[in-house]
């Protein structure tokens, strides 16, 4: 299932510093390859340089050196309107507080994710259905987050994230907000993803989380450190 | 998958507008009293501007079709009043008669006083010890022209003419007054009324005049006869009617007609600018008016600047979201700038609307014709979008500014 022949994300030696006095070093340089179709999770406690890491790879933001390429694309050079065009179309983003619109419903909520997209209008709705059945959502399609339980608005927050088939799917802390039992569901979910071939990154600070994927990584004070038994 | 710059990211003029148009919809409450302010000043602005057109308009048709058709001219002061006295006037006799050759002139003639002694006039020549028959009238000497010159009406008969007035022609025009007085109230049995031991023959009654109602008690004779039995040596004054707006013409050219070798010797009454003095006092009113509806449109863009930025500190996560989404700042920027423009549109449209109907309203009640200028309803709308415009720019700026990181970890 995973194609390490076809990376798609790939780090070479990308830090980031925050200037200050002193310059605070979030992110030291650091190499990363993940793979197509890999089940990744980045551990760490808060503080660590995990929500840098994010950042980057999401490409909200960029390294201060280093070189990030994304389905072999170097992003380097980009222009804010190319990482924005990368990001709206290379990138579904899963958030701990699902970021659901509470005036839309839920298939106008996953609509939302083509507005930054050239050309994509017609057939948008359709797409969204599409997104939402996959998440196993049909039959909620037109109700709005507040009557939505909050697993279901991750679901919702999922679909919105996987529509347009995005080269990786970024989880910032996704079960966060949810009881265990929901949490579970959560993770069944993204094992599912898994299964159908999605790159799946899982940013979070709960041990059981990232045990359920196939490689973790742990981060401390801006150091990224495999841990025993995972791939590569 | 490895094209580059091909797929920057976009967003649609109609995504644009649909995006704002939920954002304004889906609190129409809130919309409503944040663009309160600016609606109001629009309002205040349309309906200050349209009132005093209205107003201003109304103002005109009154006053102007009188008084500013009407020249007088006199001789300088304390001269010609009365015409026993040796100081004669400068104006002759025929003075309608060369006045009404000026181009612009409608009607002249002239009127004087007259002098009867100490004559009383009556209608019967017999004098009734037992009833009231005589009465202080007062008797006036006109040349044929000031009739048309104070637009007069008659009631019954006719003025005297030219030829009444070269053969000195003992014959009268009563004012309705002086007709009541002296009993007389029709001119077909050729009535007679006596000043003294004069004898007029009645020939016409005044119902009105339009200009120097003195007339409307007066016995009114030709200048010939005048000169002839009452001694009037000049007449008094000189009433001139002119076309529109002719009057500043006429004024400079009438004391000249009169008197060739010594025009500064009259004096020119034009129609006093009346509607200058007015029309001051109007725009000082308005100039207040429209003082109060900027303060009030200033108010309503601080009160749009203040609710959108609010509004953006409270949807920090969704411009997160959007920013995640594929939006740039810009895009983040021109939605906000957008909202709040629409927003000042919507007011800006509302307040024209409330402030054309306050102009008609007040109107009806006055019973005035609303006039309002037509390219007001097409600006004031446009006036509301950039105070909107310029109200969104801080929080739009602001929106823009704000980290997506931060932003999606806020909750919400």
């Amino acid at each position: 299932m995973v194609d390490a022949s076809r990376p798609v994300v790939e780090l070479f030696g990308v830090a980031r510093t925050f200037p200050g006095t002193p310059p605070v070093e979030a992110l030291r340089p650091t190499d990363l390859t993940i793979a197509d179709g890999e089940y990744l999770a980045i551990a760490g406690p808060s503080g660590s340089g995990k929500s840098t890491l994010l950042h980057i790879l999401g490409l909200l933001d960029q390294p201060t050196s280093g070189v990030y390429r994304l389905d072999g694309v170097d992003t380097e050079d980009f222009n804010e309107r190319q990482l924005a065009g990368f990001r709206s179309s290379r990138i579904g983003f899963v958030f701990q507080s699902f970021h659901l619109l509470a005036h839309r419903t839920a298939v106008e909520n996953v609509m939302l994710a083509e507005i930054y997209r050239p050309g994509s209008r017609s057939q948008r709705r359709e797409r969204a259905v599409t997104a939402l059945d996959n998440v196993g959502l049909g039959h909620r399609l037109h109700s709005f987050p507040t009557t939505l339980s909050g697993g279901e608005r991750q679901r919702v927050a999922v679909a919105r994230a996987l529509v347009g088939e995005p080269s990786l799917l970024l989880a910032d802390e996704p079960t966060g907000n949810l009881d265990s039992g929901t949490s579970a569901q959560m993770l069944d979910l993204f094992d599912q993803l898994h299964r159908t071939g999605i790159t799946l990154a899982v940013i979070t600070h709960d041990d059981q989380v990232s045990a359920r994927a196939e490689r973790q990584i742990r981060m401390m004070d801006g150091r990224l450190t495999e841990a025993a038994g995972s791939l590569s | 998958m490895s094209d580059t710059g091909a797929q920057e990211s976009a967003f649609s003029w109609r995504d644009l507008f649909s995006e704002a148009t939920i954002a304004l919809t889906t609190r129409p409450a809130r919309t409503v009293l944040t663009a309160l302010g600016t609606i109001l000043g629009v309002a205040a602005l349309v309906a200050t501007l349209g009132l005093a057109k209205t107003a201003g308009n109304q103002i005109v048709s009154h006053f102007d079709e009188l008084e500013a058709t009407s020249v007088v001219v006199r001789p300088p002061r304390g001269q010609g009043r009365n015409p026993n006295q040796q100081d004669v006037s400068a104006i002759p006799f025929d003075a309608g008669d060369r006045l009404e050759r000026l181009n612009g002139v409608v009607a002249a003639g002239t009127k004087s006083d007259v002098s009867t002694g100490h004559a009383l006039a009556r209608s019967v020549p017999l004098i009734d010890p037992l009833g009231q028959t005589e009465l202080q009238v007062s008797v006036i000497a006109a040349s044929p022209g000031l009739f048309a010159a104070v637009r007069t009406e008659l009631a019954s008969g006719r003025t005297f003419d030219s030829g009444h007035n070269d053969r000195r022609d003992n014959v009268a025009v009563l004012g309705p007054g002086a007709a009541r007085r002296l009993n007389v109230t029709r001119v077909d049995n050729s009535p007679a009324v006596f000043i003294g031991d004069v004898t007029l023959a009645v020939i016409g009654i005044i119902d009105d005049v339009a200009r120097e109602p003195e007339l409307l008690n007066a016995i009114i004779i030709p200048d010939g006869f005048a000169r002839e039995r009452f001694g009037l040596e000049a007449p008094a004054e000189v009433h001139i009617e002119v076309d529109v707006g002719a009057a500043e013409l006429i004024g400079s050219q009438a004391a000249i007609a009169l008197a060739p070798n010594d025009p500064d010797n009259l004096r020119v009454s034009l129609p006093s600018a009346p509607r200058q003095v007015r029309s001051s006092v109007q725009s000082d009113v308005n100039a207040l008016f429209l003082v109060l509806g900027a303060i009030s449109l200033l108010v309503g863009a601080i009160g749009i600047a203040n609710v959108t930025l609010v509004s953006v500190l409270e949807r920090t996560g969704e411009i997160g979201l959007r920013r995640a989404l594929g939006a740039t700042r810009r895009h983040v920027a021109t939605q906000f700038l957008f909202e709040s423009a629409a927003l000042g549109a919507f007011a800006g449209l509302l307040g024209t609307s409330l402030g054309i109907l306050t102009v008609v309203a007040v109107s009806a009640n006055r019973d005035w014709i609303p006039i309002i200028d037509t390219w007001l309803p097409f600006v004031a709308p446009i006036l509301g979008a950039v105070i909107g415009l310029l109200a969104g720019t801080y929080p739009a700026w602001k929106a823009s500014a704000t980290e997506p990181i931060a932003a999606l970890r806020s909750g919400g």
